[in-house]
């Protein structure tokens, strides 16, 4: 567990970055690979715990299919939930063009 | 007549029923308290007046057209900054939600306001819940009311603090590793945290889905057992909330005793690294329980140890995905970055987010990530099944078990700000009862002294699933035997008269104010 497919520390926090979609600045980078390298450390005793046939939790709240009845009901309006958007059209989020563009290959 | 800090909600409503003091009358002295108090300890992200007193005017009128009080009738409470009120801003701590207003209410926030309470404001926090002593808020953190140069403890902070420094006598803060319990305790007040699914989390910001629970800070415990009838129950807006009518107290014969009652006493909760002080306090305090005719019995949680590291994978994954939504598009925060999308997102979140909440975001995003998860993620799931199994077992032969709620009692701020480690460190009491899905009561049993101000301990008092109504018995028992809940730090009493009238009257002190009013 210890040894990492992402590569040294700095490696490991800079491809973990762009999985979160989080640019981080040099600095910033530096001083969390070695916090995250002394968190992790600390948290080894896990890997020493023998957790064989056992079903792990997902949650607490041990209530589950809870269903309503499937009837339509009116959402908040369009324009309320625009109004705390930073950019918006009359009906619609605006974002950055993502056609054509090198970070619109989806 | 006593003085607004030194009723409970409980009390406060009771006389304004009786029409011993107007809603009005209250929320005024509130906002003085709030204009005294608020400079030195830094509670509120905002204060919401003019819509609390204009409130305040019509509960008022109500009163006087002879409607029948509702069971919070007039008491102001504070909300933490992650809560939804329509057209409030709660931005969570965090630059990255600057400004938003949610266009919708919360259930347990509208609960509160069917029951007759009135908001006085947003109360700051760390960043999105995430600390322990309130210095990852953005915008700067609270402080205590026993030592201004300490901590008041976290997330919850500036809840925990109103409460504590009489401004409101029920805040409400969110408990997903301890941030209710631990500034509870740290704060010298009650601070309870419902079986998960007892109370409704519809708006409120998620941080860790299956941890997060909506939990009051009071200073009684008739006013925690007030709150959570008010804010339990059913919602259809959160499929993990009980399907039951809302919490009603245990009603024993003799409140005042605990014959019957079996309290079990783990022996990993008095770990060697507590401090001298809490100890005592705490051992004391279980002497106590003990007087009261409960039976203590040394009892075991064997993996105890490892509920740290366990919480801190499962909080941080769920924390990673709950906090992906925020990426400059539908609220707060937007920095361009190389104007592409996938820029803009990365560009808003670096600028958006401070340091501990990056961190969680990228630990979490690590035990998810591919070639992680089975070794991380899925292995403290089960971790955290054997810490329930734990106290599934041990609640097979006791009522409650009994521990200190925080390794120690308040520290500077600053002291632990540089090393996550020793700050995730201070959750190592109360994260066993969060993963379990438990309810645990931090209870104030006495004080600590360093550099010569007096600071608080508290004490968790945990339960097995949905025995929050035993908890609080014990509790009750407790309190009706000991005075600390009752003791107000210095600067409280020393705050300003609680009306203008008063205010001309008053010579020094509150004792004068209190005397000057009719």
């Amino acid at each position: 567990m210890a040894a990492s497919p992402h590569g040294s520390p700095i490696e490991t926090v800079r491809k973990v970055a762009d999985l979160a979609r989080l640019d981080l600045a040099d600095a910033e980078e530096e001083a969390l690979a070695l916090q995250f390298a002394s968190i992790l450390e600390h948290f080894q005793v896990l890997a020493r715990l023998d957790v064989s046939g056992v079903e792990g939790m997902l949650g607490a709240s041990r209530v589950d299919d809870v269903l309503r009845e499937d009837l339509p009901r009116p959402s908040l309006p369009a324009g309320e939930m625009l109004r705390n958007a930073p950019a918006h059209t009359a009906d619609f989020y605006s974002v950055p063009k993502t056609v054509g563009t090198a970070g619109g290959e989806m | 007549m006593s003085a607004l800090h030194e009723l409970d909600a409980t009390a406060l409503r009771n006389s304004i029923q009786k029409g011993e003091r107007s809603v009005r009358e209250t929320i005024l002295e509130t906002f003085a308290r709030v204009d005294a108090l608020d400079p030195p300890l830094h509670m509120f992200l905002n204060t919401q007046r003019g819509e609390a007193l204009s409130r305040a005017a019509e509960l008022d009128q109500r009163l006087a057209a002879g409607e029948r009080p509702g069971p919070l009738f007039g008491v102001p409470v504070a909300l933490k900054a992650n809560m939804c009120l329509a057209g409030v801003e709660t931005n969570c701590g965090s630059r990255i939600l600057g400004g938003y207003r949610p266009p919708y209410t919360a259930t347990f926030v509208q609960r509160l306001l069917d029951a007759g309470a009135i908001v006085v404001g947003m109360t700051n926090m760390d960043e999105f819940a995430m600390g322990s002593s309130s210095e990852n808020s953005a915008f700067g953190p609270t402080r205590n009311p026993w030592d201004p140069s300490r901590t008041p403890g976290g997330s919850s902070s500036g809840s925990a603090v109103a409460v504590a420094a009489g401004i409101v006598p029920i805040a409400l803060g969110s408990d997903t590793g301890g941030s209710v319990r631990q500034p509870a305790a740290l704060c010298g007040i009650y601070g309870f945290k419902p079986t998960y699914g007892r109370v409704s989390r519809y708006g409120l910001v998620a941080f860790g889905s299956s941890l997060d629970q909506v939990s009051p800070f009071a200073r009684s415990v008739r006013d925690i057992e007030l709150a959570m009838a008010v804010l339990s129950g059913a919602d259809e807006n959160d499929s993990t909330c009980f399907d039951e009518p809302p919490l009603q107290p245990e009603q024993p014969a003799d409140p005042g005793s605990l014959a019957g009652i079996r309290i079990g006493v783990p022996k990993e909760y008095f770990p060697a690294v507590l401090a001298g002080g809490v100890r005592e306090r705490c051992e004391a305090a279980l002497a106590r329980l003990s007087e009261l005719g409960a039976e203590l019995v040394e009892v075991s949680l064997p993996h105890t140890d490892y509920a740290i590291p366990t919480y801190y994978v499962v909080a941080t994954a769920e924390a990673s995905s709950n906090l992906a939504r925020y990426d400059g598009v539908r609220y707060g925060l937007r920095v361009e970055g190389d104007g592409s999308l996938q820029g803009m997102f990365a560009a808003t979140r670096e600028k958006g987010f401070g340091p501990e909440v990056k961190r969680r975001i990228l630990l979490g995003t690590y035990v998810l990530s591919a070639g992680y998860y089975d070794a991380w993620y899925g292995r403290a799931l089960k971790v955290r099944a054997l810490l329930a199994r734990d106290f599934e077992r041990v609640f097979e032969k006791v009522d409650v078990v009994v521990g200190p709620t925080s390794p120690t009692a308040a520290f500077k701020l600053g002291e632990k700000a540089d090393d996550p480690v020793a700050m995730y460190l201070c959750d190592i009491l109360t994260t066993p009862v969060s993963l379990a899905g438990i309810p645990g009561l931090s209870v104030p049993v006495g004080f600590v002294e360093e550099g010569g101000k007096k600071l608080p301990v508290g004490m968790q008092i945990a339960g097995p699933w949905k025995g929050d109504a035993r908890v609080l018995r014990v509790a009750r028992a407790y309190e009706i035997a000991s005075e600390y809940h009752k003791a107000a730090p210095p600067m409280a009493t020393l705050a300003p008269p609680r009306n203008p009238a008063a205010a001309k009257n008053a010579s020094t002190g509150e004792g004068a104010t209190r005397g000057a009013r009719a």
